[in-house]
């Protein structure tokens, strides 16, 4: 783990466990997430991600184990973990009667902000996820990706040191993702810790330090982003050939792992580094073969998940939004 | 600030909250208003000839069927704003806005509260509204300014017990329809009492229901105290089915909103 003794965690959780009837959610947790750091658990729908963050947010009790956020022990002190942290769920918290401004002014009387103080803030977050003149008309009216910077501005109208994210982007446009992953490089630029959970492969790897991946209540594997693609096996170089006899060279001077005598291609296991590749092309040249095509494949997050988990993230993970336990 | 402070200045906020509800969505409460005075008008008009001849002492007439009706009128329109309480709870924690809340170092009581006082607005809202109407075509109280007072301390307290139990009606629903549904017996409560005819025409195991049941207390004391008929025991009775249901209603209404955290 990137965990060093020197950073506090910001959230600490051992031998986490909850049931709902006889299903066991989640089963014996532990993970760190470091202060300032990214944390993503990466899971499809119904791994028990929701269920994690209502916990850690203080808004349902655990089973079992201890969890310590931002400090303070859940269990024993919620409202002082309620005073450090920031949350948008998976649904929308909009109060869609009133204007985005209203809902934001909501929110300062309720952090208990000074008229002045709230209003430079709510201003401030106004212009930052620019909401615009939008902020004076009811939330009802607004865009997916509207309500959602909308509804990430309200958590952060309290200047929480640590939010909770969960699916951020499940649902909005391919644009309206990206001003959302801009905002949240913006947060961990000013140190926010963040706590993500997402069922895309993509957006831990392009957000996380750290990604835990979670399946059935247990998480299978973690580490950082890169860590995890060393972890596992199908990254290679890809050698096609303009026929069988230079494919036949080819396969007698090389370590090759797979042949495909009809599509004329070779596999040779590689971690996709320049030396590889080029010791690789110095023995092509030393036995005078000519490639027709070359192409890199570093093993990717849907290679993790199927390494680790037996099944592809894809299949996992239908395009349904259901999944939450509310 | 003080705890207790805390509380006060959130229950604050979220009654500005319910009160901003009110003002962007004024045809709830349009509605809420409407259903009692077509009620009233309907009574009046229509039934008030009829139903006058058959009160008690005989004879009476369509302006004494009119002074006779408008307590259980009143108490009919607090039931309808009962309902839109529910609904409103309904909506809220259906909609996820309630999770946030919970989420926050806020006082929690504030959620509840905030609703209960504003539903207590719109409450009062419509009464004043139905009292105006009422005297326009006719209604003539006879109350002293301290009746006056009392009668609507009785109405305040009615409306506080039906709203902390349409609270828990709503916390139980789980979705917007059923919140509106199930506080609907309500409003049939006055009509089963005193509101709308004298408790001695019914047969006798309603009228033995009739009699007990809340709503007839309430609609005796009140219009013992707007017209000066005999009041007797019921404003006791009245006082106490109101602190024994806003008691048993809070208690329900805050454990179902725990409850509903941890699904």
């Amino acid at each position: 783990m990137a965990v060093t003794t020197a950073t506090r965690p910001a959230i600490s959780v051992s031998g986490l466990r909850k049931t709902f009837g006889d299903k066991a959610v989640l089963d014996g947790i532990d993970l760190m997430v470091t202060e300032g750091t990214v944390f993503s658990l990466l899971g499809p729908n119904g791994a028990g991600k929701t269920t994690m963050v209502r916990i850690l947010s203080t808004l349902i009790p655990a089973d079992g184990g201890s969890v310590r956020v931002a400090g303070h022990d859940l269990t024993a002190q919620p409202d002082r973990v309620r005073a450090a942290i920031g949350v948008t769920g998976q649904f929308s918290a909009v109060d869609n009667l009133l204007t985005g401004e209203e809902n934001l002014k909501l929110m300062a009387d309720l952090h208990h902000l000074g008229r002045a103080e709230g209003r430079r803030r709510i201003a401030r977050l106004i212009d930052r996820f620019e909401l615009g003149e939008m902020a004076r008309k009811p939330a009802s009216v607004y865009s997916g990706g509207m309500r959602r910077r909308l509804d990430l501005a309200m958590t952060l109208v309290g200047d929480p040191r640590l939010i909770f994210l969960d699916e951020p982007t499940t649902g909005l446009d391919p644009r309206s993702r990206h001003a959302m992953w801009q905002i949240i490089r913006g947060l961990v630029a000013e140190g926010v810790t963040v706590f993500l959970t997402t069922q895309y492969l993509d957006e831990a790897d392009q957000l996380a330090h750290h990604i835990a991946v979670l399946d059935h209540g247990r998480i299978v594997v973690e580490g950082a982003p890169d860590d995890l693609k060393r972890r596992i096996p199908g990254g290679h170089i890809l050698l096609r050939f303009a026929d069988p006899t230079a494919l036949d060279t080819a396969a007698r001077s090389l370590a090759v792992v797979q042949r495909d005598d009809d599509a004329l291609t070779l596999q040779v296991p590689s971690d996709g580094d320049v030396r590889s590749l080029r010791a690789v092309l110095d023995r092509l040249d030393d036995a005078h073969v000519e490639v027709d095509h070359l192409s890199i494949h570093t093993p990717d997050l849907d290679d993790v998940f199927f390494a680790f988990t037996g099944t592809p993230a894809s299949a996992a993970a239908p395009a349904a939004t259901t999944g939450g336990h509310r | 600030m003080t705890s207790l402070a805390y509380t006060l200045t959130d229950s604050a906020t979220m009654l500005r909250r319910q009160i901003r509800h009110m003002r962007r969505y004024p045809s709830l409460t349009g509605m809420l208003i409407g259903m009692p005075v077509v009620l009233l008008l309907l009574f009046v008009y229509v039934f008030g000839e009829t139903l006058g001849a058959g009160l008690p002492g005989g004879g009476g007439d369509r302006g004494a069927y009119m002074n006779y009706l408008v307590p259980g009128i009143l108490l009919f329109a607090l039931t309808g704003t009962a309902q839109g309480t529910a609904i409103s709870i309904a909506m809220d924690t259906t909609e996820g806005i309630v999770d946030r809340f919970r989420t926050m170092a806020i006082s929690r009581s504030s959620v509840l509260t905030g609703h209960v006082l504003g539903s207590l607005v719109q409450a009062m809202l419509c009464i004043a509204v139905l009292l105006a109407i009422s005297i326009a075509i006719g209604f003539r109280p006879t109350a002293t300014p301290v009746e006056w007072l009392a009668a609507v301390g009785v109405l305040v307290a009615t409306a506080f017990a039906l709203t902390w139990l349409s609270v828990a009606l709503g916390l139980v629903s789980d979705s917007v329809e059923t919140a509106s549904n199930l506080p609907m017996f309500l409003t049939l409560m006055p009509f089963l009492g005193s509101g709308f005819v004298p408790t001695d025409t019914m047969p006798s195991g309603l009228r033995w229901f009739a009699d007990y049941q809340p709503f007839t207390p309430v609609t005796e004391t009140l219009r013992g105290l707007l017209l000066g008929s005999k009041i007797g025991d019921s404003a006791l009775m009245a006082l106490a089915w109101c602190a024994v249901i806003s008691l048993l209603s809070y208690l329900w209404a805050k454990r179902a909103f725990h409850r509903r955290a941890a699904r």
